[in-house]
């Protein structure tokens, strides 16, 4: 389903350059749930970045369902983090001043989808949110906020979802709901891959990968 | 992503930010009002220098004597102009359809205790017609009168109202030079001309005036209309070959006359309100060029302060063509809203003026055309740089933008 090989990212902090991804190779199965877990810095943020197509290797490959994503340009690169791939960020990153629906809408107009709003409704009913449609993300609480993101990530129907600390901002209740949202995304066939450095939820998860250094240090 | 769906989330984020999109657009607003209004008064003197050019008459060609001296010295004229060579192009020269021969001087004229020096014009009766004189009131004098040399005088309106003081000045006797005249007609009021007022003068026969008036032997000038539909330029060259003869100039001599039709004179006078036009233009649409860098400015805000948004909207699956048309449609409706609202204000200032000054305005449906695409011109022009800045960001630098 997703494998990388070799795949080595740095950055350039003022003169130094930072190692973030030291020659990680990894691979995922389909309906996998995966944890990677890492203290901050680790490089399990960028690793997630690179899997889920918005930041580039500077070495090593990259192959998604068969295909190679390394040697791809922007364009088709647009195509999968919009139809293969489903985000959901820590600070949820929905867009102002538009209601829930609009949001959720968003990944379909950008696929040239007929039926939008239908369909984003539909998505918005899945994570309990169908009387919230046309309220705005300010009007919402955190939990909503973040379940309105797993709609927008699951409208294009997406074999991946990618969480990056999906509930770091969360109350304990919110995160409970929201960590059963991903069990039952994962039931239904979907392969989930959680960045977190929450103990609890990583032990929820079937594997975990731990990360340290830019390097995957051990595997459960 | 659709049309519909790109304008609708374009007008979104510019509604949202309404004080900035208003800022935006009032560069274009003022710059496309500027250009309107100017080249509307560039259209308008032009309409209202050929209007007076045209009251002067229609189809109007004058002929007159040389002038003495060279080099840019210009003393007297030549007096060579004679009734026969009237008499001459009238029966040579096709395509004339009335001429008078004029002569004009100033007179001393007096009515009781009134006495003015006044513009005499002596002509024939064709004058009339030729030069768009109407009556106002009483008849102009006859065929039989101009051969008898009789002393009657029409009379401009504004020399009847110096010398009668608005008393009705028909049927008076004045004395031009000491000379008994009687007043048989007024003219209607033509208005001044600048360079010279038809409305000061008394209009006697020619031959009145040069027999018993001022005792010439030559004509001032000859006046011609010539018919509808005639080429001007074919009849100045034919009376030219007739006078040249007449005078027996030998063709490497300068004329020792010259020729000026209405035509010419028009053309002339319309090139130079054209070069104002084109000036008055081009001075305001620097101003759209100010509105455009204004444009761009805001855009170039807009994108930075948006970085975050169009990280999103990469992550979603956003391609760079989708962002750079979101940001090219914000800045190209900012400008045709603009150059829409800059139309109205154009055409605002263009009726203030009217009303507030003697200059006349004159809108055309080209120039709003222009003002209108040159705006639109502007929005794709300075927006392109900022939404192309907008669209080549990298997914997870924009994302993680704070």
């Amino acid at each position: 389903m997703l494998t990388v090989k070799n795949i080595s990212k740095r950055y350039k902090m003022g003169e130094e350059y930072v190692i973030a991804l030291n020659q990680v190779s990894l691979s995922i199965r389909k309906s996998e749930m995966v944890a990677i877990v890492g203290a901050s810095g680790s490089g399990k943020s960028t690793l997630m970045h690179i899997l889920g197509c918005l930041d580039h290797p500077d070495s090593g490959q990259y192959f998604l369902e068969g295909k190679e994503i390394s040697k791809m340009n922007k364009d088709a690169l647009a195509k999968i983090r919009n139809n293969k791939i489903g985000f959901v960020f820590q600070s949820f990153n929905l867009l102002p001043r538009m209601s829930a629906l609009e949001n959720v809408e968003l990944p379909l107009l950008y696929a040239g989808h007929p039926a939008a709003k239908g369909e984003a409704a539909a998505a918005l009913e899945k994570v309990n949110l169908g009387s919230r449609l046309y309220h705005e993300p300010s009007q919402l609480s955190g939990g909503q906020q973040q379940r309105v993101t797993i709609a927008r990530a699951l409208v294009t129907n997406p074999s991946i979802i990618l969480a990056d600390e999906p509930t770091g901002n969360l109350d304990t209740k919110s995160n409970e709901e929201i960590l059963k949202i991903f069990q039952k995304l994962n039931q239904d066939g979907r392969t989930v891959i959680i960045v977190t450095h929450d103990a609890e939820i990583a032990g929820k998860c079937q594997r975990q990968i731990k990360i340290r250094d830019g390097r995957i240090i051990e595997e459960i | 992503m659709l049309f519909w769906t790109l304008l609708k989330v374009s007008i979104k984020s510019l509604w949202a930010n309404k004080m900035r999109s208003f800022l935006a657009t009032l560069g274009i607003i003022i710059g496309v009002g500027a250009v309107i209004a100017m080249l509307a008064l560039g259209e308008g003197a032009k309409k209202q220098i050929t209007q007076k050019v045209a009251s002067l008459g229609s189809n109007l060609m004058v002929l007159r004597p040389g002038q003495k001296g060279s080099q840019g010295v210009r003393s007297e004229s030549y007096e060579n102009l004679t009734l026969e060579n009237a008499e001459a192009i009238l029966h040579e020269v096709p395509g004339i359809l009335q001429l008078s021969p004029v002569v004009r001087a100033s007179a001393q004229i007096k009515f009781l205790n009134q006495n003015n020096l006044t513009p005499v014009t002596g002509a024939a009766i064709t004058y009339f017609p030729i030069r768009n004189f109407t009556l106002q009131s009483g008849r102009k004098f006859t065929e039989i009168e101009t051969r008898q040399n009789a002393r009657v005088a029409v009379i401009g309106s504004q020399t009847a109202n110096d010398l009668f003081q608005g008393k009705n000045p028909l049927e008076k006797m004045v004395k031009v030079n000491g000379l008994n005249f009687k007043i048989i007609g007024q003219l209607e009021i033509r208005g001044d001309q600048g360079w010279y007022n038809p409305d000061n003068q008394i209009i006697i026969p020619y031959t009145t005036a040069m027999n018993q008036l001022f005792g010439l032997k030559h004509l001032g000038g000859i006046d011609l209309q010539i018919k509808e539909g005639v080429n001007s330029s074919m009849v100045k060259e034919k009376i030219t070959k007739v006078m040249r003869r007449q005078h027996r100039i030998p063709p490497d001599m300068p004329p020792d006359f010259t020729i000026q039709s209405q035509a010419e004179v028009m053309r002339t006078l319309n090139s130079i309100s054209l070069v104002l036009t084109m000036l008055l233009g081009g001075i305001a649409s620097i101003s759209l060029l100010v509105g455009g860098i204004g444009i761009m400015n805001i855009m170039l805000v807009t994108v930075t302060e948006r970085t975050r948004e169009i990280g999103i909207r990469k992550a979603l699956g956003a391609k760079n063509s989708d962002i750079l048309r979101q940001f090219l449609f914000e800045s190209i409706i900012l400008s045709l809203i603009g150059g829409g609202v800059g139309i109205v204000s154009g055409f605002m200032s263009c009726h203030l003026i009217t009303v507030f000054s003697s200059l006349s305005t004159l809108v055309r449906p080209l120039y709003v055309l222009v003002a209108f695409s040159f705006s639109a011109a502007v929005g794709i022009f300075f927006g392109f740089y900022p939404a192309f800045r907008a669209a080549r960001q990298n997914p997870i630098d924009a994302l993680r933008y704070e």
